[in-house]
């Protein structure tokens, strides 16, 4: 049984951390790169530097957050970046993957491929929209707040969205609907850490563009990793059903 | 595929056998998750750098 779920959840990391590479690539890496070369004032290299404070504005409110000075470590552009995003995005969907399979396991709600995109949609709600509601996403060289702040309210916000989902798939009440609604306007109502009106480089077309590449990014991956999940473990329970003794670990 | 069949997880296995493989599930996840978007290293942070804009986590 460990092993099902780890196994659907590895198969499904690779599909969708492959697919979200690629669509990367093709139209969020590149605003990535384009938003950088503001960053840098026109320089190719990678260097994170907060955006300078307008005058009047304390520079500790702006958070510069990324000066982690010259020789800090970074991937090379071009293969050794490409190859860590796609490292990185595979990680990142394992860890997803595990989480819907915890749910999964915790709550007794089976992931099948006839609901994966089910799982899909709700992990791109909980984890992509109610997030991006609050904290739109934002590309490098743009003003930003504090980031531990924004992480808390990021996880707060995709938590309370996700017990949300699981609440109502659980239990069909009326008033487990209420507590439902409420879950999810709660983080909402709970004012996120709003950016400084700092000037950026960064044009407001190309911002645009990277939210809209972000949302859409996050469906195609939680899709992916919704069905990729149910199809692996309606394949592992049918072979293990198959199978009389053992072969369930 | 016959709909009758349970997901990985859930067929014939006690309270405490879901609670285990869920929890350990879930810690892995999360440790994932943390690892590749949340973490301040800056290691972590630079080699999952475009990652963590992409997937809408909070960054610089």
């Amino acid at each position: 049984m460990f092993r099902n779920l780890f196994l659907a959840a590895l198969v499904a990391a690779l599909c969708a951390g492959l697919v979200t590479s690629a669509f990367q690539a093709w139209r969020v890496t590149p605003l990535i790169f384009a938003a950088e070369a503001f960053e840098g004032g026109g320089e190719a290299v990678h260097t994170h530097e907060a955006a300078t404070p307008a005058p009047g504005q304390d520079a500790a409110t702006t958070m510069p957050a990324h000066d982690h000075g010259e020789e800090e470590w970074m991937p090379q552009d071009g293969f050794e970046r490409t190859a860590f995003t796609l490292f990185s995005n595979i990680l990142a969907a394992a860890g997803y993957a595990l989480i819907i399979g915890a749910v999964s396991v915790l709550f007794a709600l089976p992931i099948t491929f006839a609901n994966g995109i089910l799982w899909g949609l709700g992990g791109f709600a909980a984890f992509t929209l109610a997030p991006a509601l609050g904290l739109p996403p934002g590309m490098p060289g743009m003003p930003v707040a504090d980031t531990l702040a924004r992480q808390v309210w990021w996880f707060g916000a995709a938590l309370s969205t996700g017990a949300a989902l699981v609440l109502v798939a659980k239990v069909r009440a009326p008033w487990a609907l209420a507590v439902a609604v409420a879950l999810v306007l709660l983080p909402q109502l709970i004012a996120a850490p709003q950016a400084p009106d700092d000037p950026t480089g960064v044009p407001p077309r190309m911002t645009a563009e990277f939210v809209a590449a972000v949302i859409y990014n996050g469906a195609l991956f939680w899709v992916v990793l919704g069905l990729a999940f149910g199809r692996m473990a309606d394949h592992l329970a049918a072979r293990s059903a198959a199978v009389p003794n053992g072969a369930r670990a | 595929m016959n709909t009758s069949v349970q997901t990985a997880g859930t067929t014939g296995l006690t309270v405490s056998q879901r609670l285990i493989a869920g929890s350990i599930a879930l810690l892995l996840g999360l440790t994932l998750l943390v690892g590749t978007g949340f973490a301040g290293d800056f290691r972590l942070h630079n080699g999952a750098h475009d990652t963590r804009h992409a997937m809408g986590f909070p960054c610089h």
